[in-house]
């Protein structure tokens, strides 16, 4: 034994015996993790967030969150004498006057942006596998409560320089929440200590983005990588992965070095970005105040589509008993979203409603195979694209001609038309893509290759799939529709039998597909 | 279909061939001495080069040296400590398959109705059916238990009262360039002209913030023909020229964008476009009411001044608001 | 010939002839609009606002009358002055190519002469904003940075955007950026309000505030690009885009690498 081992083991032997970790970590380093780029996506975002609080660290160590006037007398000429809020000037001398200062605000600042990306990402991977299925529900709610956190920090985020273009979205904010019936106009001069702009906002939102929120951040992120780790990973479908294993690369010492590499990886393409790409150049924008916007004002991505919706708003407003409602705010900021984050955190309970369906899965679906779910997802891509193209219509008419007027019309229209067609076209999309796994199982794969039959005619080689290739085209379940019958056996009517036709119908167009080959069909085949 | 079971194992190069373990081996030991080498420029750029030093780079344009050289010593220093390891896993570590076996998270029955008869033997210890005091009284102190933080919120800020109502526009006030603070004269303004302005401030009077954002006030001066108003808002405005609140009645952004041939007003934020000729009235976009009009005139000087305060609340609505 | 055929089967060939003939279509109208730039004028010079009623005549009485009294679809120039001419002929906007939106930024189509021609003939119509002279242009010595930043985000930025890089008006118009404009221009732009654009008299925004808007605005144009790419200076939108094709693109790039089995 070298002493390198010797003080090893003895490192080791004095933690288990106070704690009596051994059995633990050895069965932990035992786990399997499968291996797939789209599994990648979650890690993103769990680095992406270790780097928001490294390079978020290092920024507070300058940043004064305050709003008291002072005036800039720091390098940068053309804000030389100009009175601004604290919070302002020592974002300036952080990007100017402290050595790698603006590397560290645009790597939080890209890290932000591709925390955000990569959570949408990630959910997208879960969502269209159906990774989101028993027992995973919890993860999945988890999951949309950090994504919603995300939001909130964002914002918050991109606030605190008190620039002209974060201050004009922080009047946003307030214009949101003050049309909140009853109570909003109380909320808002609370927050924001008086009339807006007031005197505390700055320093209350500080507090909550480098401490309340990443601490929330921190305690969902840590249960939802544990019941990961406890409920093991799901795997794609394919030979030898049943719903009773997982196979894969064990954490020691393949998994380890891929995951701690990627973690460089990640942190090096942010930092690569950030040394040759600008985000948020503050001191162009300018020190906020109410008087002044700048044209082309637009949230950070992750807000964009809300922006978007809340510009294609309907012009409607209730004027009622001296109060006034609008719903121009309400409908696109409040409203539409809350339905469509709801609709989502309970989407995993819906599905297993309609498709009746309570057993666990571990296997992944292939979206091709659940039209109907694949359908649903691209259909509210459409919607959320919609609404994003919308927030940012007059950088589109600027840079290709256009009319943001134009833009708001096809947008008014289009939230309308065009997710419906896209579902319909993705579950055609999907339906045709089952053909041609079928045809690919039952006539293999085409060669290009040409032979000339006794008879004339040309006939092109097919090449057989191999077994394993077979076996992941077919592997899938087709489960039928529910029955749901109205009457009982004695043609008595049901109890909630509107609920059950909707939910028989429901489960109808879910269990749509073409009929999967099976060995009796390959059989038939060989026979000709 | 017949699971065939997993597709036969192929080995890599470096497993079957020397040479190419040797190499797969040098790869990663210059990746990694490509990292250490870019964090020796990141030290170099920190230590070495000014902050005012700049190099022309083709589609980035003008850039800092510093800036530069500290973010790609960095970046680069990450991505090849990354890439070295991700590539010695590849190439070199084990790449076996493993499987694990799941177990089935349902806990046994025996665990289940051992937990259900605990949960159930301590309730009925408890007794709390056959103690409505105590019950009621606790319903009664955890009902009141959550208020009181609730409560020390309050003092987070005043209470809104008339501020959102008010304006520092009074009878009298004269209207002045932002920034600048002069006063004008209605003469200073040609036809197709427009002026950002903002209320005098009597004497040592400091402009907050939340002044400007309700007290920004938009001139423009067209030709009075051109006024489609009704006999009240025209007597509201002066020679051609009226004044409007520069904040959106939709969420509060300035209203500044005034195009002067189609005497249009639109919003940065939102898109609500505005029709001057007819008292700001909405022509486009999600705003639902036209921007307050401010009543004006000139003093005997000559100087243009309010000649009331706003007759509405100016800014986004909110639930008290007024608007009938 | 045989070689081309085979091209002509091509999946790109129906785009690739498209574009070719859109190429070609676009190349014959600009030359086509150029000739009739160039076509030269001699004629008696009597006086420089003789001249420039000459071309006037010649160019611009068609839309805008021939007393220049204005028509249908041109404004009248009475009392617009020599500054008003001098901007939208000296930036090419004048004579206007189409009618649809607005007069776009182009190649001049008179010389300095003639231009100066133009606005002596429309300045002896009635009196209207003169050209700002050099001296009175001295931005570098009589302008300040800073200040022009103050003007700048209170009356330009609206329109102009944060960093005069222009921005949407309503139905298709739009502020054109403001780089490397000069600065003649510029000031001739502020004191005579051209097409959307308003007025800002000398009175509300003096000369001395009006030279140091330029000194911003040329400041702006002359910044490095402190912090890397800037990808236009327009906002969060192009970020948001390279965040995702740039960034999240990398990393699915690397994942992927990451997980295929190497030989």
């Amino acid at each position: 034994m070298t002493t390198a081992e010797k003080r090893l083991g003895n490192a080791a032997n004095f933690v288990d015996e106070r704690i009596g970790a051994a059995g633990w970590v050895k069965k932990s380093l035992n786990k399997v993790f499968p291996d797939h780029w789209s599994f990648m996506l979650g890690e993103v975002c769990m680095y992406s967030f270790v780097i928001l609080l490294l390079s978020g660290t290092f920024l507070t160590l300058w940043f004064d969150p305050s709003q008291r006037d002072v005036i800039y007398e720091g390098v940068y000429e053309p804000l030389k004498g100009i009175k601004m809020s604290a919070a302002y000037a020592s974002t300036l001398d952080i990007s100017f006057e402290v050595r790698g200062g603006l590397l560290m605000r645009q790597i939080h600042h890209w890290a932000a942006n591709i925390f955000m990306a990569a959570i949408v990402a990630h959910l997208l991977r879960v969502f269209f596998t159906g990774a989101f299925r028993k027992p995973r529900e919890f993860n999945w709610i988890l999951g949309i409560l950090l994504l919603t956190l995300g939001f909130v920090e964002g914002l918050f985020g991109y606030s605190l320089p008190d620039d002209l273009l974060s201050g004009t979205g922080l009047r946003i904010t307030s214009a949101i929440i003050q049309a909140i019936p009853l109570v909003g106009t109380y909320i808002s001069f609370f927050l924001f200590g008086g009339a807006f702009p007031g005197v505390g906002f700055l320093p209350r939102i500080f507090t909550l983005h480098v401490l309340l929120i990443p601490g929330a951040f921190l305690a969902v992120i840590t249960i939802h990588v544990m019941l990961v780790w406890y409920q093991k990973h799901t795997q794609f479908p394919g030979p030898g992965r049943t719903e009773k294993n997982v196979v894969g690369h064990p954490i020691l010492p393949v998994y380890m070095a891929k995951a701690g590499g990627f973690f460089f990886i990640v942190f090096g393409v942010i930092a690569f970005l950030s040394a040759v790409a600008s985000i948020n150049p503050i001191w162009l924008y300018g020190p906020y105040t109410p008087g002044q916007i700048s044209a082309g004002s637009q949230p950070d991505w992750y807000m964009g589509w809300l922006d978007g919706l809340v510009r294609m708003a309907p012009p409607w407003e209730t004027h009622a008993f001296g109060h006034t409602v609008s719903w121009n705010i309400l409908i696109p900021a409040l409203i539409v979203p809350g339905i469509l984050f709801t609709g989502m955190a309970f989407y995993p309970f819906i599905e297993s409603w309609i498709t009746g369906d309570k057993r666990e899965h571990h296997l992944l679906d292939r979206p091709r195979n659940v039209p109907n779910r694949t359908a649903l997802g691209v259909m509210s891509i459409t919607f959320v694209i919609v609404a994003l193209i919308n927030g940012g219509n007059d950088i589109l008419a600027t840079n290709f001609h256009l009319s943001i007027n134009q833009i708001m019309w096809f947008s008014r229209i289009g939230i309308f038309v065009l997710p419906p067609l896209a579902f319909v076209i993705t579950k055609r999309l999907c339906l045709s893509l089952q053909r041609a796994d079928r045809d690919l199982v039952l006539h293999g794969l085409e060669t290009g290759r040409l032979v000339r039959m006794p008879s004339g005619e040309f006939v092109e080689i097919h090449e057989p799939i191999s077994p394993q290739k077979r076996f992941v085209l077919t592997s899938h379940e087709q489960a039928p529709a529910l029955e749901l019958s109205a009457t009982d056996a004695r043609g008595v009517k049901r109890p909630g039998a509107i609920k059950n036709k909707v939910r028989a119908r429901l489960s109808k167009a879910h269990a749509v597909g073409l009929p999967k080959v099976t060995s009796e069909d390959l059989k038939e085949i060989e026979h000709h | 279909m017949q699971d065939p079971g997993p597709a036969p194992h192929v080995m890599r190069n470096a497993d079957i061939d020397p040479k190419a373990e040797k190499r797969a081996e040098q790869q990663v030991a210059i990746l990694f001495g490509l990292s250490g080498v870019s964090s020796l420029l990141l030290i170099y750029s920190y230590v070495f080069i000014a902050s005012d030093v700049f190099v022309f780079i083709p589609v980035m344009g003008s850039q800092n040296v510093q800036q530069l050289g500290l973010g790609l010593g960095m970046s680069f220093s990450l991505l090849f400590l990354g890439l070295g390891a991700i590539h010695w896993a590849k190439k070199l570590m084990p790449e076996t398959e493993v499987i694990n076996h799941r177990h089935e998270f349902r806990s046994s029955d025996e665990d289940r109705d051992e937990l259900v008869k605990t949960v159930k033997h301590a309730a009925a210890e408890v007794k709390l059916g056959r103690r409505s005091l105590i019950k009621r009284s606790l319903g009664f102190s955890l009902g009141l238990f959550a208020l009181p933080p609730v409560l020390l919120l309050r003092d987070l800020g005043p209470l809104p009262k008339k501020q959102l109502e008010t304006t520092n526009w009074k009878a009298g006030t004269r209207l002045v360039t932002d920034p600048g603070n002069r006063p004008i004269l209605a003469s200073d303004l040609e036809v197709g002209a427009v002026v950002q302005t903002l209320p005098e401030m009597p004497d040592e009077t400091e402009r907050l913030l939340s002044d400007i954002a309700k007290d920004p006030v938009l001139l423009i001066r067209i030709r009075a023909e051109e006024f489609q108003l009704s006999p009240e808002k025209l007597a509201m405005t002066h020679d051609g020229i009226i004044a409007f609140s520069k904040i959106c009645s939709h969420m509060g952004c300035a209203v500044a964008l005034y195009e002067q041939t189609t005497k249009h007003l639109l919003c940065p934020c939102h898109q609500s476009t505005f029709d001057v000729t007819r008292g700001a009235k909405v022509i486009f976009g999600p705003a639902a009411r036209p921007l307050p009009q401010l009543d004006i005139t000139v003093d005997e000087e000559g100087y243009l001044i309010a000649r009331a305060p706003f007759n509405e609340s100016v800014g986004p609505s909110y639930w008290e608001r007024n608007s009938q | 010939m045989k070689r081309l055929s085979r091209y002509r089967r091509h999946r790109a060939a129906g785009p690739f002839l498209l574009v070719v003939a859109l190429l070609a279509i676009g190349t014959t109208f600009n030359v086509a609009s150029a000739t009739v730039a160039q076509s030269p004028n001699s004629f008696a010079r009597t006086s420089a606002i003789e001249e420039g009623r000459q071309i006037f005549l010649k160019g611009c009485s068609s839309c805008h009358g021939l007393n220049a009294e204005g028509g249908a679809i041109a404004p009248s120039l009475i009392g617009v002055g020599a500054a008003s001419v001098d901007f939208q002929v000296g930036t090419g906007r004048m004579p206007m190519a189409d009618m649809s939106t607005q007069a776009m930024r182009k190649a001049p189509v008179y010389n300095a002469e003639e231009t100066a021609a133009l606005a002596a003939y429309v300045a002896s119509l009635a009196p209207g904003p003169a050209i700002p002279t050099d001296a009175v242009l001295n931005y570098e010595r009589d302008g300040s940075t800073a200040e022009g930043g103050e003007l700048f985000r209170n009356n330009c930025a609206m329109c102009h955007n944060f960093a005069g890089q222009g921005g949407a008006l309503t139905q298709g118009k739009y502020a054109p950026t403001l780089m490397g404009v000069e600065p003649k221009y510029i000031y001739e732009a502020l004191i005579t309000g051209p097409q959307s654009m308003p007025v800002f008299s000398d009175k509300t925004i003096t000369p001395a505030e009006k030279l140091s808007l330029i000194k911003w605005i040329k400041s702006a144009e002359n910044e490095p690009n402190l912090g890397g790419a800037t990808m236009g200076r327009i906002g969060p939108v192009t970020e948001g885009l390279l965040a995702w094709v740039l960034g999240i693109g990398l990393l699915i790039g690397i994942a992927v690498w990451l997980t295929t089995k190497a030989r």
